[in-house]
């Protein structure tokens, strides 16, 4: 496996520590005058998701981590595994619950979706920042608010909720920013 | 992709750094102090161990005979070669480098205020790097307190009889981010502590502060003296402000031969970490031998002042044009 020293340290490096694949989130330099250096890490543990440091002196090595990210379309889940497809292959990858944690409100069929894969093994499936989703079930819609003030909660299909403005009825398609989870207009289709 | 070719600092942080190399100039000026210029390239280089200098080459027309040239990472050695022809006290505002140095602080490139007094002790220094830091800018007089006491002070710590291990667990205790398997020599403890425990509580003091009487293994150019405790110690200080180091004074060495000896305990030193030999600068250690005048000196890093007169958090933001 490759090795990786401090001073190709940057922000988005996958690293292995520990045992599991990690993510640069910053890389701080600690040098004291004529003294030793060191490099003060934060990093994402990819496979549990938490952020943690660590220092190493400036100079070590640590494992590389293979990972990579791929985009992949959503297929189906039984339930236990979310299937995401390659669009040129039509090789399919299970992701489990853990990795779909963060995007399981926003999974909508055919979609693409960013998949961080480990020795193949998808960790983690970010969203495309803006999905188009249909309104299953809200309130019905007030004729002439078009101010869009206050708004209403609305569940989308994929089962989040969102608040959508008074005048948005069942069957809509919004246009929806997964950063901020907010909705952001309507849909052309 | 196009390139991203604006200056990293605004038009408002040049002009102040301008101002502020022209207040430095004056209060030098005033003070009667002459304003030298040395060269940048020498063929001989520092030798401390993790101060990495950028090395380059020099060929002489019609010939391919390359000759080692350094980048200086202080004007110290040639300044020292002025002071021992007689020039008097002597300052310098130096473009300096340090290989492999870049982060939010450190700069692989920078601006070093050094300077040199015949007439001051080093207690004396202190109080002048504290006139020269209120005359540029709004900055408060400085606490001075001595090594063995920020040691006691925040850790309870007799850092002059201690062991290696009393260090190494002080050091897991308070720095949660070490593997179980992170080890150091103690020097390494003791820099690694103050850069991540002891600093940031300096910090917090919203007061500069010198921390004197640093341990006689981190003399590097100064004085070596016994203090009031029988401790060993350099006589050197730093000064720490805003969570930043900006300056590095000493009582300077005289003694060539001393000066000898720590430059080839660098180099023994530099070969254990597998790096490469430092060429010693023979004409200081002549200099020397035909006599150093006693004098103290200090290095201040231009850009961290700036960054603290203009509260900015990256050194990137007070370079006009970055490395």
């Amino acid at each position: 496996m490759a090795s990786v020293s401090t001073n190709q340290f940057k922000s988005g490096l996958k690293f292995m520590l520990d045992g599991d694949p990690c993510s640069i989130i910053e890389n701080e330099l600690v040098k004291p005058g004529k003294g030793q250096a060191f490099n003060r890490v934060k990093f994402r543990n990819l496979k549990t998701g938490r952020t943690n440091e660590r220092t190493f002196k400036s100079g070590e090595s640590v494992e590389s981590a293979d990972v990579i990210e791929v985009e992949l379309e959503y297929s189906y889940t039984d339930g236990e595994f979310w299937y995401f497809m390659d669009p040129v292959s039509y090789e399919q990858h299970a992701a489990d619950a853990n990795a779909i944690e963060d995007c399981k409100k926003w999974l909508k069929e055919q979609y693409v979706y960013t998949v961080t894969q480990w020795n193949g093994t998808p960790l983690l499936v970010t969203a495309p920042n803006f999905v188009n989703l249909v309104v299953a079930e809200t309130d019905p819609g007030l004729k002439g608010d078009t101010a869009g003030t206050g708004g209403k909660p609305a569940t989308l299909e994929t089962g989040a909720v969102v608040r959508v403005p008074l005048f948005m009825n069942i069957g809509e398609l919004l246009r929806i920013d997964t950063r901020s989870g907010e909705y952001v207009e309507r849909a052309k289709d | 992709m196009e390139n991203d070719w604006r200056p990293s600092a605004s038009i408002e942080t040049m002009k102040r750094r301008a101002q502020l190399l022209a207040d430095a100039r004056h209060f030098f000026a005033q003070k009667q102090v002459l304003e030298v210029e040395t060269p940048i390239l020498s063929q001989a280089a520092p030798t401390a161990p993790y101060l990495d200098s950028f090395k380059t080459d020099y060929i002489p027309i019609g010939t391919d005979q390359k000759q080692d040239f350094y980048l200086q990472t202080s004007p110290e050695f040639a300044m020292k070669l002025l002071l021992a022809a007689g020039s008097g006290s002597i300052y310098q505002v130096a473009k300096v480098f340090r290989n492999g140095e870049s982060g939010k602080h450190h700069s692989p490139e920078f601006t070093m205020l050094e300077w040199y007094r015949v007439e001051l002790t080093l207690e004396q220094l202190m109080d002048e790097v504290v006139e020269l830091l209120t005359s540029v800018a709004d900055f408060s007089d400085a606490i001075r307190l001595s090594y063995a006491v920020v040691f006691k002070k925040y850790l309870d710590l007799d850092v002059f009889d201690c062991t290696d291990a009393d260090l190494k667990s002080l050091a897991f205790t308070h720095i949660p981010s070490l593997a179980a398997d992170f080890e150091l020599d103690r020097d390494g403890w003791l820099a690694l502590v103050m850069s991540e425990v002891i600093e940031p509580k300096l910090a917090e003091l919203n007061q500069p502060v010198f921390i004197y009487d640093f341990p006689a293994s981190q003399a590097q150019l100064a004085k070596v003296k016994i203090d009031g405790q029988g401790n060993y110690v350099a006589a050197r200080f730093e000064l720490y402000a805003g969570g930043l180091e900006l300056a590095n004074g000493y009582d300077e060495l005289l003694e060539a031969q001393a000066l000898r000896q720590r430059f080839e305990q660098d180099n023994q030193q530099r070969q254990r970490l597998g790096k490469p030999d430092m060429p010693i600068d023979e004409n200081l250690l002549a200099a020397m031998q035909a006599g150093l005048p006693q004098c103290t000196g200090v290095a201040l890093g231009l850009d961290r002042v700036l960054m603290l007169i203009l509260d900015q958090s990256n050194i990137k933001q007070v370079q006009n044009v970055t490395f």
